[in-house]
């Protein structure tokens, strides 16, 4: 297989493999935590205005108080790279050109020298998110193999992608080919790894929400 | 595997529900909760670290709800949960925990950490892993009627004592009151102040309360330690009392888990709503203020600050009821750093200040209040939990602290007129 070859290949069937085991996998992974339900709370509640599920989905991206000073770096390296992922995965034109080829819908892009921009700082946050998970005690002591691995999953697509894009290292072709497969092998992973997290915090941020609005506390 | 750990990982494969299952797949290990939790800031140990404090409830989920998780025991890949291992998390479920919730109020992916703790406890709990001081007062609580042994004498006793000193008649059994009035053992034998102001408070307000024989103990050491079978059994005492009284509301004492044991988690302990109302004694002092019931006199003039108890505030919903009553009778009123819904735990709630073991970490942890205190510097500190009161005095008293620690109710009822007719 030469290099057209793969990057055909990665382009065709290997795409529609990756979303295949990634849209299952979705479903099944949400079928199979939220399938499992929950009691009825038979307390009787009390009503307070922003005390619900859905303020918290919105009201926990945003640091409670103090915690923003005991570690800046957590808050504000994973607003970049959060950030700065939705920004290059959906508003660089060649990803919504692909977007609008499966799915029929598009939006405007950036130009392609801001979001050249925001890559390397995406990155740079996940240097930084990186070592902060090397540094610190508790981070370190908390990290497992899918902690670092889920890291490179992310990191990869990125690399790859700018690489690709300013003809560095490898030839162009096997570079697309190479990032194309990365990102499939994300697709495929992000089910069943913490990047999860993607679905379920908002289930998450809802159940806390709800269950501590119940009690009148708006958290 | 031994029976009881076999019992232990049968109650930890049913209290998964879908709040769990959200919760564990959405940990990104950022280790954010730790530094909400004043264990591991006092002490540095990341094993405090609230979530990694649910390891053993997280396998079990991985093993027994996840697709890849049961593929990986299928093939003997996973790492079973183990006796050995329960019991070194004892520590870390029990001792170093008092569900205080902050971990949950911090979590960026939204887990609710100490929910998943107080279920955890139930696995630990049945395992034979809680720790003896639990267990001990458990039994006490359901075999005697009260945590620390006191049976319904010594509440007789303490009626008299008084009904001497304040000469108002303390009603026991009294059909058609509107307030049930629980106490905690803690109440009883240490703070019998709060029953003098209680009474006191309710003479002036006009109201009609009881105390009930068959259930005056509001604590519920059957939650702490997670055996709902058990904290049942105990909360089904104060519902029975409740219905045959016919009272229209319950009032939980000056105690932070009798309030979450009998507000919240009461109903769903006994499988249906209740046809009466529960209500934490600043609660009802509250209803009282806005009512015009409540007319103090005069001020406080020293420098007070109010420590909140983590299940009234955080986990419970109230917050500003307890400043509002302040408020009217303190003059010189500081908070400390985070004060209210953020506050940090005494250290001995949840059923940790039960814990002989745990002491040297509980000191370890006040550290926390303590640079909280030193803040503010107060002549006195005002709470309204007899268990935060303990904890605290013990704190003080350890690092040579001199600041008296009161309850609110009773600091209240020293600023009402000493008999109806003035009024």
């Amino acid at each position: 297989m030469d290099q057209l070859q793969l990057l055909t290949w990665a382009r065709g069937n290997g795409l529609n493999l990756a979303l295949t085991i990634f849209v299952l996998g979705v479903i099944w992974r949400l079928i199979e935590i939220y399938g499992l339900g929950r009691k009825p709370d038979l307390s009787a509640p009390r009503d307070v205005p922003g005390a619900s599920g859905w303020h918290t989905i919105f009201r926990r991206s945003v640091p409670p108080p103090g915690m923003f000073k005991t570690s800046p770096v957590s808050y504000l390296g994973g607003y970049v790279f959060h950030v700065g992922l939705a920004v290059v995965v959906f508003l660089f034109a060649p990803h919504i050109e692909l977007i609008k080829n499966l799915l029929g819908v598009a939006w405007p892009g950036l130009p392609s020298q801001m979001v050249d921009f925001i890559t390397v700082v995406t990155m740079a946050a996940l240097v930084v998110v990186l070592i902060d998970r090397i540094t610190k005690p508790v981070k370190r002591f908390l990290s497992t193999f899918g902690d670092w691995f889920t890291w490179a999953l992310t990191f990869l697509p990125l690399l790859t992608g700018w690489l690709a894009v300013h003809h560095l290292l490898l030839p162009y072709t096997l570079m697309l080919a190479l990032h194309i497969l990365s990102v499939e092998l994300l697709l495929i992973c992000l089910p069943f790894t913490k990047l999860f997290h993607a679905f379920t915090a908002f289930g998450s941020r809802w159940y806390n929400g709800t269950v501590n609005g119940h009690k009148g506390v708006p958290v | 595997m031994s029976a009881s750990l076999d019992k232990g990982v049968r109650v930890l494969k049913e209290i998964i529900d879908a709040p769990i299952a959200s919760y564990f797949s959405s940990c990104v290990h950022c280790g954010l909760c730790a530094e909400a939790c004043l264990f591991y800031t006092e002490t540095g140990d990341p094993k405090y670290t609230p979530i990694h404090k649910l390891e053993p409830l997280r396998r079990i989920y991985d093993q027994e709800y996840t697709l890849l998780g049961r593929l990986a025991k299928l093939v003997g890949l996973s790492k079973p949960v183990t006796d050995a291992e329960l019991a070194e998390w004892q520590e870390l479920v029990y001792n170093s925990c008092t569900l205080c919730g902050r971990c949950s109020v911090v979590c960026p992916v939204g887990n609710d950490i100490a929910y998943m703790v107080r279920k955890i406890r139930e696995g630990m709990s049945a395992s034979g892993n809680a720790p003896d001081g639990l267990k001990g007062a458990v039994t006490r609580t359901v075999n005697i009627g009260s945590p620390m042994g006191i049976k319904l004498p010594a509440v007789k006793a303490q009626m008299k004592h008084v009904e001497a000193d304040y000469g108002i008649a303390i009603p026991l059994d009294q059909e058609g009151a509107e307030y049930l009035v629980m106490l905690s053992s803690m109440e009883i034998i240490n703070f019998p102040e709060y029953l003098g102001a209680i009474a006191k408070i309710m003479r002036h307000a006009g109201k009609t309360w009881t105390l009930c024989s068959e259930a005056f103990e509001a604590t519920n050491a059957g939650m702490q330690i997670g055996n709902s079978d058990l904290a049942r059994v105990i909360v089904k005492r104060i519902v029975d009392g409740a219905e045959k009284l016919k009272v229209k509301t319950v009032i939980s004492p000056e105690c932070g888990h009798a309030y979450t044991a009998l507000r919240w988690e009461g109903a769903n302990l006994i499988g249906r709503p209740f046809g009466f109302k529960v209500q934490h004694i600043i609660e009802v002092l509250e209803e009282f203020r806005l009512a015009g019931l409540l007319k103090t006199e005069g001020m406080e003039t020293d420098r007070l600050t109010f420590h909140d108890p983590c299940q009234l505030a955080r986990r419970g919903g109230v917050i500003q009821p307890q400043r509002n009553l302040m408020a009217m009778i303190a003059k010189d009123f500081h908070e400390m750093p985070d004060a209210g819904f953020m506050n940090w735990c005494c250290g001995g709630g949840g059923g940790a200040s039960a814990i002989e073991e745990g002491e040297e970490l509980r000191l370890e942890a006040f550290k926390k209040k303590k640079s909280q205190l030193d803040a503010v510097k107060p002549k006195r500190l005002v709470t309204a939990c007899a268990n935060c009161r303990i904890v605290i005095e013990e704190g003080l008293e350890h690092y040579q602290m001199n600041v008296p620690v009161v309850g609110l109710t009773e600091t209240i009822a020293e600023h009402l007129p000493d008999s109806v007719g003035n009024e």
